[in-house]
């Protein structure tokens, strides 16, 4: 028998105007895409504070996407490029916490772009699937007090000064 | 948790139940997920049953959340809440999770589908149970109505409303209302004079007391949201004192400098430095162009203001500009025409005797710059033959993927004046005739028996080179003709084009100003592409007309009067409901750090120098958050869309991955914040 394929859970938070329309889009011309991505409304793209991909990603979830208008389509005008800001910071961190690239993802999809979403929603999840899983809770899962306490002593003995 | 949610799990007929098995969803839901004390699943949650349902179970389960599973929220969320209302629930305490449009619509295998709807309804379950009461304030809507554009979509629209009495400012970027309608000669398929029955409607604008006209004019600003938005509007410099003006178009006769008329004649024709588009024009008030103007060029001349009885003529005029405020705005912007010479095989602008549709209207007009006589550019020889060209820059994936819609109808109305005013011989080469409303298929068949020939084949080409015998000073158009199975090589003195209908090239602008969307092409977004056409995704922004897509007369003034329907039902309410989706910050947490003033584009928020706190006022917050997220003390919460309410979506949407991976990432627990 094959080796059962591993299967991705996607978050992905949509903007009200653009990126959640454009889900809706998807459906009401019965595109289809993976079923592995689970949304969540946000009314701006601007809303996601980087600690809800956190979240995501330290509850189980493989891969966070963040949609929202495109650039200058902004609903409440241009709160997306704070999006754009935040999300740049929030993967130069998460590159140093050795997150792959592939792993979060902003991505335009304003009203129209039904067709474009499920696209990129498709070509996400088939990478984070090509990734593998990427099990964070794993890291904690057994005993969450010693890990958090062999980090603490990690970190403590890094920043030890030499005698 | 001590909350008693309501999950209701809708068939949707077959869209959901189809897909997801709803039976199984609601069992599940029923038995694991904490805080639901009632699931079930109905055949139509939106029907009155189905509200019904929601609102007894409040009444005698005495539910504290509702969860309805079912379409998407922008659909029938108002439904659902106000089911929640009439059984006495705070509406904002009602969450939707959208297993129709995310699930039973976008996944093919039914298991997968499932367990993707679990997931979203146990999302909505976790969520819903933090949900606040929220109460939208109440503001009143001012009674004016912005529209801007006037063409008869414009036209319509404001004559509606001025005459059910509410005052309108209509704005027109051209010195004249009329629009596209008013360089037409006829009008499909009744043959009705398009300036016979447009001016009227124009002189009715012009004289309303309800209506003010501000013609060369164009919107710069808006800021607000629906009932009462303030709008700046630019009022182009005319250098014609519009209170001295009796129109008497002395100074057009005056003046000596004569330009191309690329706008209104379609380069047919020409204008003066000083003029007014038509003689008809309303305003009947000429404007100075300053580009073409010999005295702005060399500051010498002034023959208008010589010659002006009434010394109207001002050199020194600036622009000018008006800030009103109104309730609603109607968009009626219209549209661009394709240009021809992006297609260069069939030779417009190389080419004399290609014609585009609007050159060809231009000269069938009595008067335009022909008089109405059908000639070739040399404006003498009449053609012996004409070939229509259908679908130009339409239907064709090198440029725009959609059919025009009126191009057909147009194209028969040409063939109709091409028989009626000369003898030549013409022909139309289209793709599929499309002559699908009351009256056009009575007209294709009339044009059937006027002689007109038609050839079923897209035309791959327009050439003066001639090759055979006959061809000689000839256009040939080559085509293939589809029905024959054969090439074709068709001489002819004249083609037309029938140029495909766009979108303005400043519409996405215009759309970001006014904070509507586009579609991919272009065309405004309409709220609902059937059931609500003429409202859009912006609370007391309507659209009407081609501005919204390619449609023909009768469809461009139903929308205009749908549109005043619409904006007259808002007035006449009064009031109108906002949003208590908004942000508000914590004093006693807010540290004063100021982070959080420069992020907001509506300076909805101000720093109060004697708390040193930061403050938001609800009534300028739109909701957006991105405030609330950026506050590195936590002290800004968002209504509806807090940190907590978000978590708790999140843990619930990967229910079964936590379950799976056996452990809850380390919770910091965080003081709750003091209310």
């Amino acid at each position: 028998m094959a080796e059962e394929r591993f299967e991705p859970k996607i978050v992905a938070f949509l903007c009200n105007w653009c990126s959640y329309r454009a889900a809706d889009l998807a459906g009401t011309a019965r595109i289809k895409y993976q079923p592995n991505v689970r949304m969540i409304r946000v009314m701006c793209s601007g809303r996601v504070d980087p600690t809800f991909v956190l979240k995501a990603l330290a509850l189980g979830a493989d891969g966070v996407m963040i949609a929202g208008c495109h650039p200058g389509e902004c609903h409440y005008l241009e709160q997306n490029y704070k999006a754009m800001r935040r999300f740049s910071m929030l993967k130069h961190s998460l590159r140093a916490l050795g997150l792959e690239e592939d792993r979060v993802r902003l991505q335009w999809a304003s009203a129209a772009e039904g067709a474009q979403l499920a696209e990129a929603i498709n070509e996400m999840i088939d990478q984070v699937r090509a990734l593998g899983p990427l099990n964070w809770p794993g890291n904690w899962s057994e005993d969450v007090d010693a890990a958090i306490e062999r980090i603490t002593e990690e970190h403590a003995e890094a920043m030890e000064v030499p005698a | 948790m001590t909350e008693k949610v309501g999950v209701y799990i809708c068939h949707c007929g077959s869209n959901i139940a189809g897909v997801v098995d709803v039976e199984e969803v609601a069992k599940w839901a029923g038995e694991s997920l904490e805080g639901v004390t009632v699931s079930r699943e109905y055949k139509f949650m939106c029907s009155s049953l189905g509200q019904e349902l929601i609102e007894d179970d409040i009444k005698n389960e005495g539910l504290t959340r509702v969860v309805v599973a079912a379409c998407s929220p922008h659909l029938h969320e108002k439904t659902f809440r106000r089911a929640c209302a009439n059984a006495g629930l705070n509406p904002y305490l009602c969450q939707m999770a959208s297993i129709r449009e995310q699930v039973s619509w976008v996944v093919e295998d039914k298991e997968l589908a499932t367990e993707k709807a679990k997931a979203m309804i146990a999302g909505a379950v976790n969520r819903v149970q933090l949900h606040e009461e929220l109460e939208p304030s109440l503001v009143p809507v001012n009674p004016n109505t912005l529209v801007v554009g006037g063409g008869i979509a414009g036209i319509q629209a404001s004559l509606e409303l001025a005459d059910a009495g509410y005052p309108v400012y209509l704005v027109e970027r051209e010195p004249s209302i009329g629009g596209h309608m008013a360089q037409f000669d006829k009008t499909f398929p009744t043959l009705d004079c398009a300036a016979c029955i447009l001016t009227p409607k124009m002189s009715d604008v012009g004289a309303h007391p309800n209506i003010n006209l501000l013609s060369y004019s164009e919107v710069e600003e808006v800021s607000g949201y629906v009932g009462n938005f303030s709008v700046r509007i630019k009022k182009k410099a005319k250098y014609v004192d519009e209170e001295k003006c009796t129109g008497c178009g002395i100074c057009i006769e005056k003046c000596p400098k004569k330009v191309i008329d690329d706008v209104f004649e379609a380069g047919m024709g020409y204008r003066k430095s000083i003029y007014r588009p038509f003689p008809q024009a309303v305003p009947n008030i000429p404007v100075i162009d300053t580009e073409s103007c010999t005295y702005f060029e060399r500051g010498k001349c002034k023959a208008c203001q010589i010659f002006c009885p009434t010394e109207a003529i001002d050199f020194e005029q600036q622009d000018s500009y008006l800030d009103v405020d109104v309730g609603n705005i109607i968009l009626a912007t219209g549209y661009d025409l394709f240009d021809c010479k992006a297609m260069p095989q069939y030779g417009y602008g190389r080419l004399a005797n290609v014609f585009t549709s609007l050159e060809f209207e231009r000269m069938c007009n009595a008067s335009g710059p022909t008089e109405g006589k059908i000639v070739l550019r040399d404006g003498v020889t009449e053609p012996e033959s004409v070939l229509i060209v259908h679908c130009v820059g339409s239907r064709d994936e090198n440029h725009n993927r959609y059919c025009s819609a009126i191009c057909c109808m147009s194209a028969l109305k040409f063939g109709h004046l091409v028989v009626e005013k000369t003898n030549a011989e013409v022909t139309s080469c289209y793709i599929d005739m499309r002559t699908n409303q009351k009256g056009y298929e009575e007209f294709y068949e009339r044009l059937l028996e006027e002689g007109m020939n038609f050839i079923r084949g897209k035309v791959a080409e327009v050439t003066d080179a001639a090759r055979f015998p006959g061809e000689e000073d000839k256009l040939i158009v080559q085509v293939e003709d589809t029905l024959l199975g054969i090439q074709r090589r068709i001489p002819v003195d004249m083609v037309v084009l029938m140029a495909a209908l766009e979108p303005r090239a400043d519409a996405r602008e215009v759309g970001l100003q006014f904070g509507i969307a586009c579609s991919m092409e272009g065309w405004f977004t309409e709220r609902h592409p059937k059931l609500d056409p003429v409202a859009t995704m912006t609370d007391g922004i309507f659209i009407a007309g081609v501005a919204q897509g390619p449609k023909d007369i009768p469809a461009v003034v139903a929308q205009g009067a749908a549109a005043a329907a619409r904006v007259q039902g808002m007035i006449t309410k009064g009031t109108v409901e906002i949003e208590p989706v908004v942000a508000t910050i914590n004093e006693e947490m807010c540290s004063g750090c100021r982070i959080c003033n420069t992020l907001c584009p509506f300076n909805a928020i101000e720093y109060l120098e004697d708390k040193e706190v930061s403050y938001i006022n609800s009534v300028l917050c739109k909701g957006c958050g991105t405030c609330v997220a950026a506050c590195p003390a936590q002290a800004i919460s968002g209504a509806h869309f807090s940190n907590e309410q978000i978590f708790a979506e999140i843990e619930g949407l990967l229910y079964d991955v936590i379950s799976g991976n056996g452990a809850k990432a380390p919770q910091v627990e965080r003081e709750p914040i003091p209310a």
